[in-house]
């Protein structure tokens, strides 16, 4: 018969090692799992920056491009209409998009006119209620949704409105401004789309 | 007896019997496969896949896909840059994320070589690298096929031999004919030689080969490194819970 | 902090009483045998196993496509582009041949000490109920990647089925919903494996383990602790060599887990193929209706039984009885309990001849693996020289067949007509001190 006594201490530590090195084990061993939810390798390359020739969008046209596969807007403004941005400014909701807009774009967009050139507005077509895309409505002469209508994107889900720079007016559903992604002039009429200027350069 | 003695009389002879299963079955393999020459690819060896990945882009995607592999993992595993690949790799215009697809029109291929030519992802990991090392050395000049060439590895292949100014011209020496059987190669000889000697294009191949056995399973870079320290931790894991267990069960009579 | 943990504790114990009784009726109050020695680790690995398929399992159909056109390229997918996904494929393929090692293990201990004997019958019934599920699993998974050899290995055995007479063309047509294995095949092979056999696999697990813990153990010495005499050092009432299962063989269990999954990580990360056994060459090319593989053989674990069905040649125009002599191989193992009339259980107080009988048996076990993997087509010609092949190939594996079936029928005879000589059984289990 060998010793009756318990060295109940010796018992404890022994628990507790094995059960704290079987437990970094296990956590470890979970690591792989929860890293498989990581977007692969071909989400990653389905999600990589889109170049887009500006040569062939003219004046007043808008090019819809798929990026992420998030519609973005590329708008080429006429002088006109960005001559109508500081006219709306009283009626929208954060005309600078340093307030409640303040996350919707990069620093290098935080301007009137929300771009890197001002002529061209690079914008994602998602309003910001609930997600439908806007349509384009640059015409500038009074609409049924607005009889001031300087020209701009329009939802036709809940009636948010939006003008010529993405900025959201007061009094619709929408709370933000449009959210102008990550993006940088190639040369003068190319841009890629997903990488900011400062990546790039 | 003791119980030791009755456990060792009670296995000895399955054990022994399986032991010599395995190794009948190993020997066999062995010389099963001892027709094809060792391929001595090291997919460890970096520098190596670096030189395959160049000829394969050189010479082979112009027909055959690798189209379960990006380039940039290729970049990633191979220690090379974005522009490298991008400038010395890709010939087939595709983005840096993108897989490596051949240009290569499927059913013209099969209209012009009878067969379109496979896509290579997983060639070594189906025919073993010791199979597609010996492939690409065994190829010669066959003027009865429609491509004028063949191959004793895989008799009347379609493929025509794209390395021929590396390795040179091979030729087929036939065992004398047999009434009424078909003409057999017995050996294959160097009639003129190509820009590499033939140890030079040994090497080129066996690179060509490792390339293709990351191309079949690139995971195969990582497991290995991650497979010691996951071994070492169990061996210490194992180790605490043989403590633990030696201590509770002095309970035990 | 413990005091939270005790609050909740008794605050779940007013509601469901029961549930700490069931604690202690299986874990620290079931009283197993104190003689369990190394053949008895593999019902808790089997365990192991089982939920490492599912966890494994369930993260591979995140990422898999079950249709004919995407599954091939979606595996590829998960072993190059999702993250880590090479190791979780890895970690289920090798588990399910694993899961057939500890497996067959586990069966044969049963045969060994006598498990199956009364009144242990039903734990040995649900045990191989559970076999039979698990075969059928691993062939549906094994299907799943739509390989080659997933492809012509389905073709192979479901038109095993064509064989029965009158309805054997309909039947296979019904079980592959098309004219040959396809993507209907595959979709509803898919659900089966991911969903419906595993909780039929759980539920018989629970079942199989519930019966057993009805009656208790067996043990090496097939001694039963239960007619022994009672009180040990934790409770007056229980059987004196039976100590409780928590905590002493939660933890002599755990080092079994430890050295298990040191033999599984080695296959996982430096031979996943395990030289093409595990993972075969040619389910690494798509599967093709046109061109079957040089060599069809099923994965490792089902050579023995495909072998027999090869080597009963057909009679009377139908190939159905080498189908029937298959199913019977596996049926007579759920005869055991009435085949065997003896009264000793375990083989260490058996007769000599029920010790060479078994002997033989588990030589013709790797004999017939070794003829249904091809092995034997192989080495004939390397051993023997330029003979005919086929012929002393079905010669072998017909005579290792024989012997196969011939030791349950030498087992049934040696005990019906008492010719096995048992030696005396003692009184209590002999421990290993």
């Amino acid at each position: 018969m060998a010793n009756e006594v318990v060295d109940h201490g010796r018992r404890r530590f022994l628990t507790a090692t094995t059960a704290v090195v079987g437990g970094i084990g296990i956590v470890s061993a979970a690591v792989p799992f929860i890293k498989s939810w990581e977007p692969s390798a071909r989400a990653k390359a389905a999600g990589a920056p889109v170049t887009q020739s500006l040569a062939k969008i003219e004046a007043g046209q808008m090019l819809t491009v798929s990026w992420r596969s998030l519609p973005v807007f590329v708008l080429n403004r006429t002088k006109a209409q960005l001559a109508t941005l500081p006219q709306v400014d009283s009626r929208l909701v954060d005309p600078k998009s340093d307030g409640a807009s303040a996350d919707q774009q990069p620093k290098y967009a935080q301007n009137e006119a929300r771009s890197i050139k001002p002529e061209w507005l690079v914008v994602i077509g998602i309003c910001t209620h609930l997600g439908c895309v806007p349509d384009f409505v640059p015409e500038i002469k009074p609409e049924p949704f607005d009889p001031e209508w300087k020209g701009g994107f329009y939802c036709p889900c809940h009636k948010s409105r939006y003008d010529l720079a993405g900025r959201v007016y007061a009094g619709v559903p929408a709370p933000k401004n449009l959210p102008v992604p990550p993006y940088h002039f190639i040369d003068d009429s190319t841009i890629q789309i997903g990488v900011d200027p400062k990546e790039a350069g | 007896m003791t119980k030791r003695q009755l456990l060792m009389k009670r296995y000895i002879f399955p054990v022994a019997l399986a032991f010599s299963l395995i190794v009948g079955s190993v020997s066999v393999h062995a010389s099963e496969e001892g027709g094809l020459p060792h391929a001595g690819t090291n997919v460890q060896d970096q520098a190596s896949l670096q030189r395959g990945a160049k000829l394969f882009f050189n010479y082979c995607v112009g027909c055959h896909s690798l189209k379960y592999m990006r380039y940039e993992r290729i970049a990633s595993d191979l220690g090379l840059t974005e522009q490298d690949v991008m400038q010395n790799l890709n010939f087939t215009g595709a983005k840096f994320g993108e897989t490596v697809v051949s240009h290569m029109p499927e059913e013209s291929a099969a209209k012009w070589f009878g067969k379109a030519p496979p896509d290579l992802s997983l060639e070594v990991r189906a025919k073993g690298a010791d199979w597609v090392y010996a492939y690409l050395n065994s190829f010669y000049l066959d003027p009865s096929r429609p491509v004028g060439w063949n191959n004793t590895v895989f008799p009347n292949a379609s493929m025509p031999f794209p390395l021929w100014e590396l390795q040179g011209l091979q030729t087929a020496e036939m065992k004398p004919a047999k009434a009424g059987e078909d003409p057999a190669v017995e050996k294959l000889v160097l009639s003129q030689p190509g820009k590499l000697t033939p140890v030079q294009f040994q090497q080129a191949t066996r690179d060509l080969t490792a390339f293709l056995e990351y191309a079949s399973e690139p995971a195969a870079l990582q497991r290995h490194h991650y497979g010691i320290w996951v071994l070492l931790f169990l061996a210490f894991f194992t180790f605490l819970a043989a403590m633990l267990k030696k201590e509770y069960w002095k309970d035990v009579h | 902090m413990a005091n939270v943990f005790t609050s909740i504790g008794d605050w779940v114990n007013e509601r469901a009483p029961g549930m700490m009784p069931m604690y202690r009726a299986h874990m620290t109050e079931y009283y197993a045998p104190k003689n369990f020695n190394l053949w008895y680790y593999f019902g808790s690995l089997a365990l192991l196993v089982l939920v490492n398929q599912i966890v494994t399992g369930i993260f591979l159909t995140m990422n898999y496509n079950p249709s004919a056109a995407g599954a091939f390229a979606s595996v590829e997918y998960i072993m190059r582009d999702v993250e880590w996904g090479w190791l979780i494929r890895y970690m289920h393929s090798t588990g399910a041949s694993l899961f057939f090692v500890v497996v067959f293990l586990h069966m044969f201990r049963g045969i060994m000490y006598g498990s199956y004997k009364k009144p242990r019958e039903l734990v040995w019934l649900l045990g191989m109920l559970i076999f039979l599920v698990l075969m059928a699993e691993a062939f549906m998974g094994y299907v799943l990647p739509w390989g080659n050899m997933s492809f012509w290995g389905a073709k192979v055995i479901i038109s095993l089925f064509g064989t029965i007479p009158y309805i054997g063309g309909d039947l296979v047509e019904w079980i592959m919903g098309d004219f040959l294995p396809a993507d209907a095949t595959l979709n509803r092979f898919f659900a089966l494996h991911v969903i419906a056999l595993p909780i039929v696999l759980l539920l018989l697990v629970v079942l199989h383990i519930a019966a057993l813990h009805e009656v208790g153990s067996n043990n090496p010495d097939g001694v039963e602790i239960k007619k022994g005499p009672k009180g040990n050092r934790w409770d007056a009432l229980k059987p004196t060599d039976g100590i409780p299962f928590h905590p002493y063989y939660t933890v002599k269990d755990l080092v079994g887990v430890g050295f298990f999954l040191l033999i599984a990580a080695f296959i996982i990360f430096f031979a996943p193929t395990f030289g093409g056994w595990f993972l075969e060459h040619d389910n690494f090319i798509p599967a093709n209706n046109l061109a079957t593989p040089s060599h069809i053989k099923p994965v490792w674990y089902f050579t023995p039984f495909y072998a027999i069905v090869r080597m009963i040649p057909s009679f009377l125009g139908s190939a159905v009885w080498g189908v029937i002599a298959m199913f019977g191989s596996i049926g007579v193992l759920f005869a055991m309990p009435w085949l065997d009339r003896g009264k000793v259980k375990s083989i260490r107080y058996r007769g000599t001849g029920f010790k060479v009988a078994l002997g033989l048996f588990v030589l013709s076990f790797f004999m017939l693996g070794a003829v249904g993997a091809g092995i034997t087509a192989e080495v004939i010609p390397v051993w023997f020289g330029d003979i005919d092949v086929t012929f002393w190939e079905n010669l072998f594996g017909r005579v290792m067949t024989a012997i196969y079936f011939g030791f349950f029928a030498f087992l049934w005879a040696y005990t019906y007509f008492g010719w096995e000589k048992t030696k005396p059984v003692p009184e209590r289990v002999t421990t290993h001190d």
